[in-house]
């Protein structure tokens, strides 16, 4: 019987053509979809997690508190004894200790004198270890625009755009002028090695990247680190681990002491967590319109291609298949057309999922003053999941659409299906 | 020639309602078929024919009275029963041919028995047999759309008789042929009615039918009018 139905479907193109159309069209923009607001979450995740939060990031308490204020005079102390143990304790996490400083450059004339003066957010990480992951974690070989990477002490990174509007370039001298751990002006020189782009307006717009021992030296923070990161050697977010690992690092930590170090996954820290739901629900969202459009236009389409099949519908009823199996049929051809209509859609969907994944969209203009970590250039992520989102929605439209165009065949009188094939 | 009871109805009444009014379709139709026979309803448009099949056929339920067919009520039948009786006993055949357009003739026969839920080399038998009895074996492989009208009509008799069935019911079949293919039609009807012992119930108000009927029930405005048994018609029994 599958296979006489499926005959049919070969045969009659209307019967297949056109549903497997929608079904294909709609289940490729579900992919589509799918896999855009993916890459979009893998990337903002990647950023959060490489810029700002680490998979895991341990802080003191009072500076967790007032994060956003870089406030180093609460920076971690004791830092080494400190990583060492996380190295022991959390062997498949990491380790690498951060301070962000926030100052203001100012860059002299041939004089010396000042010539202009600009502010800066900073961010120091290891550079120069033998070992040191931030060179991958930052991507800085990538981003890497003029110049070279910091290979001795006083040499640093700077944005290229905000190079840019200070007339710097790469073997420019600038000064560093900030605070110390202890409150008191810190002055330093620095000779910028390189410029950087990272493609995300947040870093780009007055960045510098310079390495922890220069900057411990400059801010009087020997042995201390604003932030420790962890990151999951694997290098991919795994919330709860995160949370677990997070969790179980608090619990042994003093509840009394506000200069204690205590942890937090990425999900915890910004607002990453309200926009990963925000993404998941909007894709429910599409998902649920998708449906409920193709449903309407195949429960249309089967309604026309049940009154042109009443002839056929009538013949079998005759010749003794009753109206359950007759409906059961419909339901099946719907299924094969709605599982066809999946594939092919699918495929087209990774087709050009595909292309966004390695094209991208660029969105720099609509990230410009955005704090957010995100990229300029939008790519699509083809993950496991793009290749099994289609499927759902497109089966349950063509289902929920049959099965309603369907009902007409019980609602009609047996004798009645055969007056229309009379005419 | 087995004389069995087939089909009686009993005071068959069937009404439909056209907006508010009410036509009565069939008005009180006793009658009597015994297997084996081969009878046609005649009678002028309107007067029921088709009503009177379809209700023997179990595809239409009467109004009053009842219909017991292969000793069993029609009336009573549940949709499954219905399609059930249909789907052993019963062949159609329809003016119209209605056969399945998207199907090869060969497939449009094998339907009834794939619905029996036959084994694929004995339908093929099966069906080769049927195509043979309609002298069409050299068109398995046509579509509908490639038949002439003689042709189509044949395949539809093959359709009707290739599960064997105790009763075929033919409204009309000739209604869209030629003389000398409804003849055609009526002769391979007439051998298996008399190989098989089938039985056949025409509607018809084809004169070339009339003369092949053994027995011929004439119906008027749903009531029964005439029935009467032909001796000397186109088959000897
Ligand atoms: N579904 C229906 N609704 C209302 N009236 C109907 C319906 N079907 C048949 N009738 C009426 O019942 C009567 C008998 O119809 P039927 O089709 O049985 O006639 P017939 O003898 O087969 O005619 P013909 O020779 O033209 O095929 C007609 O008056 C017809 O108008
Ligand atoms: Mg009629």
């Amino acid at each position: 019987m599958i296979r006489f139905l499926l005959k049919g479907l070969l045969r009659d193109r209307s019967r297949s053509f056109f549903p497997i159309l929608i079904v294909s069209a709609g289940v490729a923009l579900t992919v589509i979809l799918y896999s855009y607001f993916n890459g979009v979450e893998i990337d903002a995740i990647r950023n959060y997690a490489v810029f700002a939060t680490g998979h895991v990031k341990a802080m003191s308490r009072a500076y967790a508190e007032q994060a956003e204020l870089i406030p180093n005079d609460l920076a971690l102390l004791g830092v080494d004894s400190l990583m060492q143990d996380l190295e022991t304790n959390y062997p498949q996490v990491r380790w690498t200790g951060r301070i962000r400083f926030g100052g203001l450059l100012d860059i002299p004339d041939e004089n010396n004198e000042t010539r202009i003066q600009g502010p800066v957010t900073g961010l120091a990480v290891d550079l120069f270890s033998v070992d040191t992951p931030e060179i991958d974690f930052l991507g800085l070989h990538r981003s890497l625009v003029q110049g070279k990477l910091p290979q001795s002490p006083g040499e640093v990174l700077i944005a290229e755009e905000y190079a840019g509007q200070l007339g710097l370039s790469a073997g420019s001298r600038v000064t560093l002028v900030s605070a110390t751990m202890n409150g008191s002006l810190a002055l330093e020189n620095f000779l910028i090695a390189g410029t950087v782009r990272f493609g995300m307006a947040a870093m780009d717009r007055s960045a510098m990247i310079a390495d922890i021992g220069d900057i411990r030296l400059a801010l009087d923070m020997e042995d201390a680190a604003g932030e420790i990161l962890g990151f999951f050697s694997d290098e991919i977010y795994k919330d709860e681990d995160a949370m677990a690992i997070a969790a179980e690092f608090n619990q042994a930590a003093p509840t009394d002491d506000e200069f204690a170090p205590v942890m937090y996954a990425l999900s915890e820290q910004s607002d990453l967590r309200g926009m990963l739901q925000q993404t998941d629900s909007v894709i429910g969202m599409i998902n649920g319109v998708f449906i409920a459009v193709m449903a309407m236009v195949l429960w249309n389409a089967g309604l026309m291609g049940t009154i042109r099949r009443y002839g056929e519908i009538g013949v079998r009823l005759a010749m003794g298949e009753n109206k359950g199996s007759v409906y059961r049929s419909l339901i099946l051809e719907a299924l094969m057309i709605g599982f066809v209509g999946s594939l092919l859609g699918t495929a087209i969907g990774l087709g050009f999922a595909y292309l966004l994944q390695s094209k991208g969209i660029d969105a720099a203009g609509m990230m410009k003053s955005s704090n957010v970590m995100m990229s300029n250039v939008l790519r699509a992520r083809i993950t496991a999941g793009s290749f099994f989102v289609g499927f759902l929605p497109g089966l349950l439209a063509i289902l929920l659409g049959t099965g309603l165009s369907g009902l007409s065949v019980y609602k009609r009188q047996t004798s009645q299906l055969f007056k229309e094939l009379e005419v | 020639m087995a004389d069995d009871n087939c089909i009686q109805t009993r005071d068959l009444v069937k009404d439909y309602s056209l907006g508010q009014q009410r036509v009565r379709a069939l008005n009180h139709v006793t009658l009597n078929f015994v297997c084996g026979e081969f009878c046609g309803v005649v009678g002028p448009s309107g007067s029921g024919k088709t009503t009177l099949l379809n209700i023997m056929g179990s595809l239409d339920s009467p109004t009053s009275g009842r219909a017991i067919v292969l000793d069993r009520d029609i009336a009573s039948l549940t949709h499954k029963e219905a399609a059930q009786l249909r789907n052993h006993h019963f062949g159609f055949i329809f003016q119209t041919f209605n056969l399945l357009p998207v199907y090869s003739v060969f497939e449009n026969v094998e339907f009834p028995l794939l619905l029996l839920g036959y084994p694929a080399s004995e339908r093929k038998k099966m069906v080769l047999e049927a195509l043979e009895w309609v002298k069409l074996t050299d068109k398995e492989k046509a579509r509908p759309n490639q038949l002439s009208g003689g042709e189509s009509q044949r395949v539809a008799v093959a359709r009707a008789i290739v599960k064997k069935p105790k009763i075929v019911f033919a409204d009309e079949p000739t209604a869209n042929l030629d003389a000398q293919n409804s003849r055609h039609i009526l002769n391979i009807m007439q051998s298996l009615n008399r190989q098989l012992q089938t039985t056949f119930i025409f509607s018809t108000h084809d004169e070339k039918v009339i003369q092949f009927l053994r027995r011929v029930v004439t119906l008027e405005d749903g009531r029964v009018t005439d029935d009467r048994v032909i001796e000397n018609s186109g088959s000897e029994s």
